[in-house]
């Protein structure tokens, strides 16, 4: 970061923002444990991929983001939409393929996308949205708005092409883009020691693009790191890669429940590394925080998720005249 | 079959005949239809290798960087996944971007993008986001460019919903084609035969613009419906000319996109003539013939006296040597000696 400017150090931030931040993990966290259950119980069509373990990247993210700010998600990307301010009705909706669901439920869990905030969509080819990422910062720069897009993927996005392609231009043409990889080890049952040659953050160096890799458990390194490179971005300073280094806590979706292909031990040393826990901790120990406001966050948020799934599973499935609207404008 | 004595006047479209209309170039009618609307809307843009400064490969573009400017017709890398991929972002984000893919050949490197983004991002999100926008590309053999410079790929796409295919056979249906693909509020891809940019037709000075989704019957005719795609509507109107003097009245209609398809217009015609043969430069198999084939025999069958007949680019990979090439691709003499054996009249 040393070529930055100074930034703001994100200890600064009032408590008030913190506790918000720990808030919106801790919806992202309840969300995806009632999804979980909505499929074990065999409410939810279909499955979904959790984003639990990794939530401080999203909500360290967004945070920085304003509300006209883009986002481009993926098949792991709960945390991202409602990081970004989607509400937790419509979200269950769609999980449930309900008509009041942010798609009309034509989406499902791989495909939330929410233009009141900015979320372009979530996309289940992995790596498909760097290019419409990079697209919308192009018409951000044309159109003068400020805005900046934010493009999140899985390492396992970094094995295809396309990303090169949309980086190239991006640092080519400055435009007001951040690729956020989401490292979190696996490319669905595959360690990404054996499909990743080299760094992961060295693939930015050769075209010049600022990158750096993060501690993604940490929610000040996340945030602090992004409210540099999105300021940069948004005044014209060009894109950037971000790698922020994660876990998925869970399978790589809600079947996946053996996970034969690591170890527990491996996933203990990590869980030691929960992102709500360290955010905890650091505001216990900086004497900022009660424990009690902790516990009253968490009460409220779960009792809200609650509520919105049972929103969600009272809400009327789409009538079949839905099934062909929307194909074409 | 029996031969009326007195037929009516051949009535050719004003797209092929046009009195006191001046005639362009289908690559300037191309050109004219998009800086009218760039013009007209300041989200128009243009991205693609070779767009600007070299004003395209096949010179279409000349001159619109000079009015434009270099933010607003872009030089691209050679990325053709990423300039698509960066088509769709802009477009769903106020945009209208026009994306130039040099050949059809290359759309190839675009299919997700295309298929799995563009066509599906407005079902997915429940209609809230659009996607208008314009990838432009080549089609057709004939340019002795071998395999991989030459394919009439428009069936791949014709294929997916969500997507629109424009097949414009004329410098009058470019331009008004053109300027309804700019703003629909779609996906549209336009395939233009590589061929055609120096065929001159009428195109009015007046502003006009063409619906997607509109078949135009090219010349008038009572004995059989040929319905032909892009540059085959001239190898039809060859033909027709020849059946004409063997005393054989064809109908030649172009359906202009083959999505949407003008059903309607194609089987009233075969309804009327009784007889139809497609012809198309795609490969046959699987292709846009086999579609407009099946739509004739679905919706005038009662009325047919013989069966639907296709004529395709046959089903090999396209032949560097013209003497080989030449035998891929549809030719007037195919279709005359096609529309002979099902009007009673040939071998």
């Amino acid at each position: 970061m040393s070529e930055m400017n100074q930034p703001t150090p994100a200890s600064e931030l009032d408590t008030e923002h913190w506790l918000h931040m720990y808030e919106q993990m801790v919806k992202i966290r309840a969300f995806e444990e009632a999804a979980n259950d909505l499929y074990t119980s065999a409410k939810m069509p279909g499955i979904a991929h959790l984003y639990i373990g990794e939530e401080a990247i999203a909500v360290g993210i967004c945070e920085a983001l304003r509300r006209d700010d883009y986002i481009t998600s993926t098949h792991r990307g709960h945390g991202h939409c409602l990081a970004k301010g989607a509400d937790l009705d419509r979200m269950f909706a769609e999980l449930l393929g309900k008509e009041a669901g942010y798609c009309r439920g034509k989406g499902g869990s791989m495909h939330i996308a929410d233009q009141e905030t900015g979320n372009l969509g979530a996309n289940a080819i992995v790596g498909g949205s760097a290019g419409i990422a990079t697209g919308a910062a192009l018409s951000a720069k044309m159109r003068g708005t400020e805005q900046v897009a934010v493009c999140f993927f899985g390492d396992g996005a970094l094995g295809q092409g396309l990303f090169y392609e949309s980086v190239n231009m991006a640092q080519l043409w400055k435009l007001p883009v951040i690729y956020v990889c989401e490292n979190n080890q696996y490319g669905e049952y595959t360690h990404n020691s054996k499909t990743a040659a080299g760094s992961l953050v060295g693939r930015a160096a050769g075209f010049g693009i600022h990158a750096v890799a993060i501690d993604g458990q940490d929610i000040l390194a996340v945030h602090r790191t992004a409210r540099i490179v999105i300021e940069r971005a948004r005044t014209g300073g060009g894109p950037a890669f971000l790698v922020c280094n994660t876990y998925r806590f869970r399978g790589h979706h809600v079947g996946d429940i053996d996970r034969p292909y690591r170890s527990r031990e491996e996933e203990a040393q990590w869980a030691k590394r929960d992102p709500l826990k360290l955010l905890e901790a650091w505001l216990l120990k900086s004497n900022q925080v009660e424990a009690q406001v902790f516990q009253r966050i968490e009460r409220d948020v779960r009792a809200a998720v609650e509520a919105a799934v049972a929103f969600a599973l009272d809400a009327p499935y789409p009538s079949e005249s839905e099934v062909d609207r929307h194909v074409y404008a | 079959m029996s031969m009326p004595n007195h037929r009516p006047q051949v009535v050719y479209s004003p797209a092929i005949q046009a009195a006191d209309v001046r005639g362009i170039t289908f690559g300037q009618a191309i050109r004219e239809a998009i800086a009218e609307e760039m013009e007209r809307d300041e989200h128009v843009f243009v991205v693609g290798e070779d767009v600007a400064q070299a004003g395209s490969v096949f010179k279409v573009l000349v001159g619109l960087l000079d009015e434009f400017g270099p933010a607003r017709v872009i030089d691209s890398p050679i990325s053709e996944a990423g300039i698509a991929g960066i088509g769709v972002g802009a477009a769903i984000t106020g945009m209208r971007p026009i994306v130039d893919i040099m050949f059809g050949d290359f759309t190839t490197l675009v299919m997700d993008q295309l298929i799995n983004q563009a066509a599906k991002t407005h079902y997915m999100s429940g209609g809230k986001l659009t996607v208008p926008m314009v990838l432009r590309t080549t089609l057709g053999a004939s340019r002795r460019s071998a395999a991989q410079h030459s394919q009439s790929l428009h069936a791949l796409f014709s294929h997916i919903p969500g997507l629109k295919v424009a097949v414009p056979a004329t410098p009058y249906d470019a331009k008004g084609l053109m300027k309804s693909a700019i703003r629909d509020e779609n996906p549209v891809v336009i395939f233009e035969d590589k061929m055609l940019y120096q065929q001159k037709g009428p195109v009015p000075e007046e502003e006009y613009t063409l619906p997607l989704g509109q078949a135009d019957v090219k010349r008038s005719g009572e004995d059989i419906t040929i319905i032909a795609t892009s540059s085959m509507v001239y190898v039809a109107l060859e033909a027709a000319e020849q059946l004409a003097a063997a005393g054989i009245s064809a109908e030649v209609i172009d359906p202009r996109t083959t999505v949407p398809l003008d059903r309607e217009t194609l089987i009233q015609s075969a309804k009327k003539t009784s007889r139809a043969l497609v012809v198309d430069e795609g490969y046959q198999q699987y292709g846009v013939t086999g579609e407009i084939a099946a739509t004739i025999a679905e919706g005038a069958f009662y009325y047919l006296d013989a069966p639907v007949k296709r004529i395709g680019a046959m089903n090999v990979p396209v032949p560097f040597s013209p003497s080989l090439e030449d035998l891929t691709i549809p030719s007037a003499e195919q279709i005359v000696e096609t529309v002979k054996s099902v009007t009673g009249t040939g071998p």
